[in-house]
């Protein structure tokens, strides 16, 4: 099979999940879901051979056809979007696995339209992945939005509409207001939309079309265009979209939704503006110049940890993975603001490092209050002794989002760090210091506590969730710590993004 | 044959009425009436097809130019007219179940003769090249839709209808008084020897009058912003098909005439740079589109929404018009044309509710999710056409008005042409919650489904709007050339 047609298969198969799941709907759930898992599997495995070819080195692509003359559907996979778009369909299959034992634990209503909503999100994070061009990014983006609306407000009750206006409003009006006027005006100055290893800003930056303020400017409407990445102060919508379902804060709110959002992030700042045009653009002379993207750095650097400390102030549970995953989104668009090779290469494993960690601790709050009917904190003292292997994965998970070895995490923070020593911001390197320490103030204490206090008056039974939630949660818990061990891979296939530039 | 097409627009819906007045026989003068408009529809596609040949110039009575009337098929003409009579026909094809519910039995077959009458009105103010001819035919829509406005159910409906009328023939009177001042000067009333003429007496006193009085008219009749004031009254009590039928196609047959006054017969130079008439467009588009967006939020009658968000949406074709240039040209014809498809699903959704629900206050629609599922869909997706969220044809004109803003660096029109935008988000969202989240009224928690027969052309019209987001040879291509012809931009240079 050519890489080419790969191309179209990945982003097909999603759309055949929801062909099937409608087709075969309420009637049979087990067929259903079969369908749904059937379908991931096919998914990744495509996905994986796609891999073998971009990542020695051949950059597939396919062209769907014009919307209008100029702006095109297409698609060409380049590392960081196959990198994406493994993740993405990887985690797709253990999701559902998840979502089967969680959603039947839970006797929820409307399941056929879960599914099928939970597919068209990823068909929309694989187009996200392979666009080739910012128009199809753009698209993709929003087709993400809408078809996630239903999963958030997936309870139908009165808080889920309100969570559901907040995640729809923000992210809408941001992509609108900014993301789409950012899109037209970079095309109206480069004339252009394709992703372009080097940039395709840097033409019109030395022709006059658009000065070095203006770039600033720009890179902002990109910044805040993109309210998936959750910059502040346009965080809002992701603690307002816990009201869904578990499995869907599990997929889309680690590794779907904010991931297309810093992954379009690092998409702009790698091949539409480039990085070397990022880190020489400089918006004052002297001894200390003002470059274009520091705002984005600090800005970056304030929300990493402002939100650390926001969650810590967190009782819930998924409010607090909520606020932790604010904080680590930043350090993806530190990576693409900070514009160094290092720097943009941690951005891109963060995607990856992250994703697999902070799933494990969605699942983990999924199966803790499936098992135990618990969504606080403070009530899950010595809750290991009943769900061990919850807490343990959950202590595997907070390693790699901490970033302590053997946590995949240290790598993607690791580079970071090196970036920010790089282009000489202290301050940041300080920043992420304190994050990683707050990160282990909020964190650890849960399972520490889960198994070292002991239990009131009557013990604990061993009372794990139904065998569909705790698999897959162990699953991806080791996949963090493997994840570990192949930091130099992931560094070695996400290194191209970086020199291709020069 | 063929070279009567032009001809045959006009002439079948125009004799079919009276025809059908006279056979009385309601179930036979439906079935008629749905032939006349699908066969008026065909022939409006063979005449768009035509134009790759060059325009059709079609004398009637084999009169020579400036002496008879002439009908002239161009780009626009034709796009204009097949939306016109492809929205007709399928509004009239998901017509008789609402017909038969809203409208008195014994007043079927005048009904459906007005709409004929209307639908002929409107075609012919497109194919004519002769202005008093417009004038005709705008009397006859506009005359047709009173009565047609007047079937409403509610006793509301005969004073919006009057509303509408008194209005309205002001605006046509106004319309009047321009071309006969515009006869006066040069002395003919066909357009292209009008606009041959009009040099040698450019910038006289009574030309810049005759201009504004037609604009004024034709703004009135476009319900451009702060002359909307008959639009939503009478889209609310109006039959529910009337409705979809006048606000998918009549506003925008003015905005056609408007472009046909400014491009043809006068020119750009002389609306844009004599007169800054550009800015003040844009003014008076941009206002609107914030009151009128505005206006629809705080509306508690789903119908009278719709019809605001409508007063918004022809801010935008204006926009597009006012910047006079291919891009912003094609952007205004593009948005003439989805937004008739958006608009006129979006009504025809309205009018499934109406008749299962039988009410279109916003508190009687909640939770008509659940019982009409297929319906609140269809809303949703029109919904988010109106929005302009990609693969949807809102989408396109929506980008088309942006970049060509852009381009022309008009840095205010585009951004806030975009922060408008989200007022619709505002509108249709609400609409959004009320069917999906909140407790169900009893009046829908008792509604079944839409029929099918109006399910699927509803379907028909709100699956369009997304197969013209992602495919847009026939809607923004077609415009982009008829833009072209306009500023007298050959096919063949690749000029953007």
């Amino acid at each position: 099979m050519t890489p080419e047609n790969l191309i179209w298969i990945a982003i097909l198969l999603p759309l055949v999940a929801i062909a099937l799941v409608f087709l075969v709907g309420e009637k049979s759930p087990n067929i259903r879901e079969s369908c749904t898992i059937g379908v991931a599997v096919t998914l990744f495995w495509v996905t994986t051979s796609l891999a073998g070819f971009v990542f020695s080195g051949e950059r597939p692509s396919f062209k769907m056809g014009e919307i209008l003359p100029g702006f095109e559907i297409a698609f060409t996979v380049e590392p960081l979007g196959m990198l994406f778009a493994l993740v993405a369909s990887g985690l797709w299959i253990l999701t559902t696995v998840y979502a089967i034992g969680y959603m039947r634990s839970h006797h929820e209503k409307n399941q056929t339209r879960f599914y099928a909503c939970f597919a068209s999100a990823i068909f929309a994070a694989l187009a996200a992945a392979f666009a080739a061009n910012l128009f199809t990014l753009f698209v993709a983006y929003e087709l993400m939005t809408i078809s996630t609306y239903p999963l958030v407000t997936h309870h139908g009750d009165e808080k889920a509409k309100k969570g559901g206006r907040i995640y729809l409003g923000i992210l809408l009006s941001t992509s609108v207001a900014f993301f789409m006027l950012a899109i037209a005006w970079t095309w109206t100055v480069a004339g252009t939309l394709d992703f372009t290893p080097g940039g395709i800003l840097a033409q019109p930056n030395i022709d006059g079309k658009i000065s070095d303020f203006q770039l600033s400017v720009l890179l902002g409407l990109f910044a805040f265009g993109i309210g998936k990445a959750a910059i502040m102060p346009f965080h809002r919508w992701l603690p307002a979209a816990m009201v869904a379902p578990t499995p869907v804060s599990a997929l889309l709110h680690a590794v779907a939704v904010v991931k297309v959002g810093v992954f379009s992030i690092l998409k702009v700042s790698v091949y539409i503006f480039g990085i070397d045009l990022i880190s020489e653009t400089r918006l004052s002379e002297g001894a200390n110049p003002i470059m274009m993207s520091d705002w984005l750095c600090y800005l970056a650097g304030a929300t990493i940890l402002l939100a650390s400390l926001v969650a810590m102030t967190k009782d819930n549970l998924k409010a607090r993975l909520a606020y932790s995953t604010v904080s680590q989104l930043a350090y993806i668009t530190l990576g693409a603001a900070l514009a160094t090779s290092d720097s943009v290469i941690g951005g891109g494993m963060h995607i990856a490092m992250h994703a697999v960690g902070k799933i494990t601790l969605f699942f983990c709050a999924g199966a803790i209050y499936v098992g135990a009917h618990k969504t606080n904190i403070s009530d899950m003292r010595g809750l290991g002794r009943a769900m061990p292997l919850t807490m343990g994965a959950f202590l595997l998970a907070t390693l790699s989002i901490i970033g302590l070895p053997p946590g995949g995490g240290a790598w993607s923070k690791w580079f970071l760090a090196l970036g920010t020593v790089q282009t000489g911001h202290f301050w940041l390197l300080a920043a992420l210091m304190v994050s990683s320490l707050l990160n282990i103030a909020y964190l650890i204490p849960i399972p520490i506590r889960a198994f070292m206090t002991p239990v009131g008056e009557t013990p604990m039974k061993f009372k794990e969730a139904p065998m569909m939630c705790v698999v897959p949660l162990c699953i991806t818990a080791v996949g963090s710590v493997v994840l570990f061990f192949f930091g130099n891979e992931i560094y070695d296939v996400l290194l191209p993004i970086a020199t291709s530039a020069r | 044959m063929i070279e009567q097409l032009p001809i045959l627009v006009i002439v079948i819906p125009l004799m079919a009425a009276p025809l059908f007045v006279l056979i009385g026989n309601r179930k036979l003068v439906l079935l008629l009436t749905q032939l006349v408009c699908w066969t008026v529809f065909g022939v409006a596609v063979s005449l768009l097809s035509r134009m790759q040949y060059g325009p059709i110039s079609y004398e009637l009575g084999g009169w020579p130019s400036p002496y008879g009337i002439v009908y002239n098929v161009d780009y626009l003409s034709a796009f204009v007219m097949v939306f016109v009579s492809g929205l007709g026909a399928i509004v009239i094809t998901y017509a008789p179940r609402s017909v038969d519910k809203e409208i008195h039995h014994s007043k079927h077959s005048l009904f459906y003769a007005s709409y004929l009458l209307c639908m002929t009105g409107l075609l012919g103010m497109c194919i004519t090249g002769d202005l008093f001819n417009v004038f005709v035919f705008l009397e006859i829509s506009s005359l047709s839709s009173y009565a047609l406005i007047s079937l409403g159910k509610t006793r509301r409906a005969p004073l919006a209808a009057l509303h509408y009328l008194i209005i309205g023939t002001v605006g046509a009177t106004f319309f009047l008084i321009g071309i006969g001042l515009l006869y006066q000067m040069t002395g003919t009333l066909n357009m292209a020897d009008i606009a041959n003429r009009i040099q040698a007496v450019e910038g006289s006193r009574t030309m810049l009058v005759a201009f504004a009085f037609m604009t004024v008219g034709l703004f009135i009749k476009m319900a451009v912003f702060p002359l909307h004031t008959w639009l939503p009254n009478a889209y609310t009590y109006a039959p529910s098909v009337v409705t979809c039928f006048i606000a998918a196609t009549a506003t925008k047959v003015s905005v056609y005439a408007f472009i046909r006054l400014i491009y043809v017969i006068f020119t750009p130079q002389f609306a844009f740079e004599q007169l800054p008439l550009d800015q003040a467009l844009m003014a008076f588009s941009l206002v609107g589109i914030f009151v009128a967006s505005a206006a629809a939020i705080y509306q508690t009658n789903i119908k009278r929404l719709l019809a605001y968000s409508s007063v918004a949406q022809i801010g935008y074709m204006l926009l597009g018009i006012s910047m006079s240039n291919v891009g912003g040209l094609t952007a205004g014809i593009t948005h003439m044309f989805n937004h008739a498809l958006i608009k006129g699903g979006l009504f025809m959704v309205v009018g499934c509710f109406a008749l299962r629900i039988g009410s279109l206050k916003l508190e009687d629609l909640r939770g008509a999710g659940k019982t009409m599922p297929l319906t609140s869909f269809a809303w949703v997706v029109g919904g988010l056409g109106l929005i302009g969220v990609p693969m949807t044809a809102g989408f396109v004109s929506k980008w088309l008005l942006l970049t060509s803003a852009l381009s022309l660096e008009l840095w205010p029109v585009a951004v806030l042409m975009l922060l408008s935008s989200l007022l619709a988000v505002v509108y249709i969202w609400r609409v959004v919650e009320i069917l999906y989240f909140s407790p169900a009224s009893h009046l829908a928690q008792t509604a079944k489904e839409a029929p099918m027969a109006m399910l699927i052309p509803t379907y028909v019209v709100i699956g369009s709007t997304i197969v013209f987001g992602c495919w847009t040879v026939y809607s923004a291509g077609i415009a982009q050339a008829a833009a072209k012809s306009l500023l007298g931009i050959s096919q063949m240079g690749g000029v953007q």
